[in-house]
């Protein structure tokens, strides 16, 4: 795996990760989005065998993901868990105790649809649409941007929902497609963190930044 | 006991007799045999009493086990199985068996049991078997989701399977190998009653493997049968449609419109004309052209293809029969069924690519005995004339594909386990000696066998403490599915026919047009027109899963183009290409009226570059502003050459890092770079080694799309993707994903998943075949590889290079490819 890379949103350091999170150095932070957690569960109680390990790796990443930084606070921009709740939830709940000085802050996206009590017990604190922290607003689908305060509207927002990706094109007829952080001028679209989810091709403008994950790697795009 | 001595025969014969027919030959041999309780294959064409030969046997075995009163004899309980491919052959074939029951006083029923089959008749049926129920291969494992099937299945005598030629070679003959297996043992194991009979009897037009074609039908009975051939041969007249000045029509990609005013003259000469068009998208252009071309036909031409109203094709059935249509622009969806005596004619629009479905579309015109069968070819592109002077070489020598039967089809297995877990449930020892009778999983390890086990009540390894995998319970030993969600979502997905999902179409007003695939729609933006069943359609909204539009007057519209229906030319037809291309640039042998025609562009391709003859293999190479191509014609047809095209670009990867997009077509393919691509005349001869050919089939097929492709049906079939039905209000969203994200995660965290590797073996079996690439490999070793290095696109490289379809190849470092693609960019 090779080493996050920086990028300066409003004079604050985030490193890019590979892993499909972001870092925000100077508040000690870890944003990621889309970790659709317990979507292999309600596949397979369905009857559609899909592979568990799935799961099992995404939850283990975000563990690397906050060993590596050593982040006080976790913010998850929606869609933190797929469907109802199944017992591949209650590995998380397990999880979580060993993590149980981190603070997590979810921004609930339209998957979040547990009871409240089971955000109470896994301890994680809830925002509806969305969430300020200094110069940042976390929501999950960029569409309610446009219904935002003048003020919220001052803020740099963080979005998930749209699982972007990017498609590059060469000679000879190539072209390559990857996961992308998508940093638009008054917001950011983060890549989706499972690894169990589709894209959405984006077209960036002229003045925006694209990171895409080459494999192990987060390379500038435009 | 000859058949000509029994009751049942005179009674039949005096019937005949009555409306001025005898029978044939091959009908009172298959009489014979069925009678006597055998079993095997009738070989006879469409449209020449095939159906009766069955049939009428099964009528005559009744008559004669009830001479007295076979008359007065009712609920006798279902007593032949007929099984049929297309839902549109059932009403026609049930009529026709009607007709004879009661014209000879008999209480027989017939019962048609498909998709459109009402509820309220799926009743009655269950109360009481028709004697006879015309079924096709996804109604007949429905019927074995059913409770209590077992008991339906007590009383048959016969199970006929028509047009088995269509069904071998694809996963439906599976689906009927594996209900034949369960028909058979279901009866075993019920009390043997007094007459325990079950023959079984296939009906196929000729292919190449008839032989194997009863062997695989008749493998769960262990028995080699009797195969009886009608040998009615028909005379077969082809003609081809010529572009006036052949050095302006198209080199490709064109729908040969530009010749639809030669095909009016042929319409308006004959009686019915039946047009074949090998998509459906080309139908509806062609359609619409034709009208365009000569108005006066409106109302006495229809468009007849799989996507249009139900109603709408049975309306245009009938009027074929009683010959009220002049012409119908067809595809495939016309390819079988009962005769339309009215056809006289017939056209074929683009090639056929394969000297079987060209003969039965031939047969589709002059029915009686002795009249000659007409048909037309119009190319679409200047080259697929000397398709057409192959075919017409290819019918001469009766050179006829075979159909080989797919093997090891674990996709389709769990179909199948999970639907007999549904109704009764299974155990497991029992139902492994029957799928291991079957002739598809005659060699299926106890491992595999134990792995599919797994799979379907375990889910695959999975966290147990955490894990809520259900389907397939066991127990006291017995497999069995018990929830009904599952059970409901399991028999909405039965069947082996992947499409898109599909989409109504309706108009606002009111009216239902035909069905439409989601992806073509998901393109278009309130506003746009386009064509669907001959008509011009403005898309206004999708409401309820149903796509609502208007009339449109815009005469501009976009053709949908549905996916698939690429049907790969065969290796019959290859050869022939090349012996073609060789009497062309040797001048040897008769002139053939195709390649007179075809000499300007011929001598064009050889100016520019070269002719290949027999013994020779072409490759060019071109440069232009899109990169480096190198173009190599082996003729063997798309399946072979997308083998061959990635075993040459894994080849040349390993010289240096290098990456290509490749394409192909049935003559040749593509190897495209953005730098130049190592091969000169003194390395080609190793990068066409035979040598180590193995390793490096296993290696390209790894680096390629090409087991993604088929992971897609697979996956389908195998119950991974929840598709939902058309029209179906809520979608179950949260458990939708796509194959390709499946494909990426099961090869990260399931390599070894039986699905997997199934899309791999498919790609094996039915593309990397070792032994043809093999052969291919050596024929080229043999002969002169000439390279040419033309200056501009060549006739022979036009239509591969215009083909939007690739695929990528490289052994450059995916940081690399991004690093160059962004200074490309700059």
């Amino acid at each position: 795996m090779q080493n996050p890379i920086p990028h300066i949103v409003r004079n604050n350091t985030l490193w890019l990760s590979p892993e499909r999170s972001l870092f925000w150095e100077e508040e000690n932070t870890l944003v990621i989005a889309d970790m659709h957690l317990g979507k292999t569960g309600h596949f397979r109680k369905a009857g559609i065998a899909i592979p568990q390990s799935i799961y099992k790796a995404d939850l283990q990443r975000l563990m690397s993901q906050l060993y590596l930084f050593k982040v006080d606070r976790l913010i998850i921009a929606g869609d933190f868990t797929h469907s109802v709740a199944n017992k591949e939830l209650d590995l998380f709940l397990k999880w979580r105790k060993d993590f149980s000085l981190l603070h997590i802050d979810l921004v609930k996206g339209n998957h979040d649809i547990l009871d409240d009590s089971w955000y109470m017990e896994a301890n994680i604190s809830i925002s509806i649409k969305k969430l300020a922290a200094g110069p940042f607003l976390f929501i999950h689908d960029l569409k309610i941007h446009d219904k935002l305060t003048e003020a919220e509207k001052q803020l740099y927002a963080f979005t998930g929902h749209m699982h972007p990706a990017i498609t590059i094109k060469g000679q000879g007829r190539q072209s390559l497609h990857f996961p992308c952080f998508y940093f638009a001028k008054e917001y950011c679209v983060l890549p989706a963190f499972s690894r169990f989810t589709g894209t959405f091709k984006v077209k960036p403008q002229k003045g925006e930044n694209v990171f895409a994950v080459v494999e192990d790697t987060v390379m500038q795009i435009a | 006991m000859e058949v000509q001595d029994t009751k049942g025969y005179n009674i039949i014969n005096n019937w005949l007799e009555s409306k001025g027919f005898k029978p044939f030959l091959f009908q009172q041999q298959a009489w014979q045999q069925i009678i006597a309780g055998n079993s095997g294959l009738v070989n006879a064409p469409t449209g020449c009493g095939k159906t009766f030969s069955v049939f009428l046997g099964a009528v005559i075995d009744f008559i004669n086990h009830h001479p007295d009163d076979y008359t007065n004899r009712k609920n006798n309980g279902l007593q032949l199985l007929w099984i049929t491919p297309l839902r549109a052959l059932a009403k026609d074939i049930g009529r026709a068996m009607e007709e004879v029951i009661v014209e000879l006083g008999m209480n027989w029923k017939v019962g048609i049991r498909n998709s459109d089959t009402s509820t309220s008749q799926r009743a009655s049926q269950k109360r009481q078997m028709p004697e006879v129920l015309i079924i096709t291969p996804e109604s007949l494992h429905l019927l074995l989701a059913q409770k209590g099937y077992p008991e339906i299945f007590r009383s048959l005598k016969l199970i006929a399977i028509d047009e088995w030629h269509e069904l071998l070679g694809s996963k439906r003959g599976v689906q009927v190998e594996l209900a034949i297996s369960r028909i058979i043992g279901s009866r075993q194991l019920a009390v043997t009653t007094n007459d325990s009979r079950l023959s079984i009897w296939g009906i196929s037009a000729t292919i190449g493997n008839l032989e194997e074609a009863k062997e695989v039908l008749l493998s769960p009975i262990k028995k080699v049968g009797i195969t009886i051939k009608a040998n009615l041969n028909k005379k077969i007249e082809v003609e081809s449609i010529f572009p006036d000045e052949i050095e302006k029509y198209p080199w490709a990609g064109h729908l040969g419109i530009k010749l639809a005013h030669k095909l009016i003259p042929i319409i308006q000469e004959s009686k019915t004309t039946l047009i074949f068009i090998n998509t459906r998208g080309m139908s509806e252009r062609w359609y619409q052209t034709l009208l365009d071309v000569c108005p006066e036909l409106a109302g006495s031409i229809a468009l007849h293809h799989s996507s249009i109203d139900r109603e709408m094709r049975e309306w245009i059935e009938d009027n074929l029969h009683t010959g009220n249509l002049k012409a119908v622009v067809c595809t495939a969806s016309l390819d079988l069924g009962v005769d339309f005596r009215p056809v006289e004619t017939v056209i074929q629009v683009g090639s056929p690519k394969g000297v079987a479905r060209f003969l039965q579309r031939a047969g589709r015109s002059g029915h009686s005995p002795d009249t000659v069968s007409k048909i037309y070819f119009l190319p679409t592109h200047s080259l697929e004339l000397i398709e057409a002077a192959a075919l017409k070489s290819a019918m001469q020598e009766n050179m006829i594909e075979s159909r080989p039967p797919m093997m090891l089809c674990f996709d389709v297995l769990m179909q199948y386990l999970n639907t007999i877990a549904i109704s009764d449930g299974f155990l497991p020892d029992e139902i492994y000696k029957e799928v291991a009778s079957t002739f598809c999983f005659r060699d299926i390890t106890k491992d595999e066998w134990q792995h599919i086990l797994h799979f379907i009540t375990e889910g695959g390894n999975a966290m147990q403490q955490y894990d809520e995998f259900k389907k397939v319970e066991i127990i006291d030993g017995v497999y069995k599915i018990n929830s009904r969600k599952v059970a409901m979502r399991h028999r909405m997905h039965i069947g082996t026919i992947v499409s898109d999902s599909m989409l109504k179409v309706k108009f606002m007003s009111g009216g239902y047009v035909g069905v439409i695939e989601e992806y073509f729609i998901s393109r278009l933006e309130a506003g746009d027109v386009f064509t669907l069943a001959g008509r011009n359609l403005e898309f206004l909204m999708i409401k309820d899963m149903t796509v609502l539009v208007k009339k449109s007057d815009k005469t501009k519209s976009i053709v949908p183009s549905w996916n698939g229906g690429r049907m790969p030319l065969s290796a019959n037809l290859g050869k022939k290409l090349r012996e073609m291309l060789d009497k062309s640039a040797t001048g040897n042998g008769e002139p053939i009226v195709e390649l007179e025609v075809l000499k300007p562009l011929l001598s064009l391709q050889e100016t520019l570059s070269h002719v290949p003859k027999k013994n020779e293999l072409l490759i060019e190479q071109i440069e232009t502003k899109d990169g480096f191509h190198l173009f190599v014609y082996p003729f063997e047809g798309r399946l072979v050459h997308e083998a061959m095209a990635a075993i040459l670009a894994f080849r040349i990867s390993r010289i240096q890092p290098i990456t290509f997009s490749f394409a192909m077509n049935d003559y040749g393919f593509e190897l495209l770079s953005d730098q130049p691509i190592p091969v000169d005349d003194t390395n080609v001869y190793d990068l066409f080694s035979p040598e180590d050919l193995l390793n490096d089939i296993q290696r390209s097929v790894n680096s390629t799309e090409m087991a993604k492709r088929k992971f897609r049906d697979v996956a389908v079939i195998g119950g991974l993707i929840f598709q939902g039905m058309p029209g179906e209000k809520k979608k179950a969203r949260h458990l939708q994903s796509s194959a390709s994200l499946l494909f990426k995660v099961f090869s990260e965290y399931d390599s070894g998943n039986l699905l997997l590797r199934q899309a791999y073996q498919e790609v094996m079996d039915q593309q990397m075949e070792e032994v043809r690439l093999r052969d291919m490999l050596n024929r080229v070793q043999e002969s002169n590889i000439i390279i040419t290095f033309p200056e501009k696109l060549t006739p022979f490289c036009f239509p591969i290079k215009v083909d939007s379809m690739r695929e990528d190849l490289s052994s450059e470092k995916l940081e690399d490819r991004v690093r160059k693609m962004q200074q490309q960019l700059k």
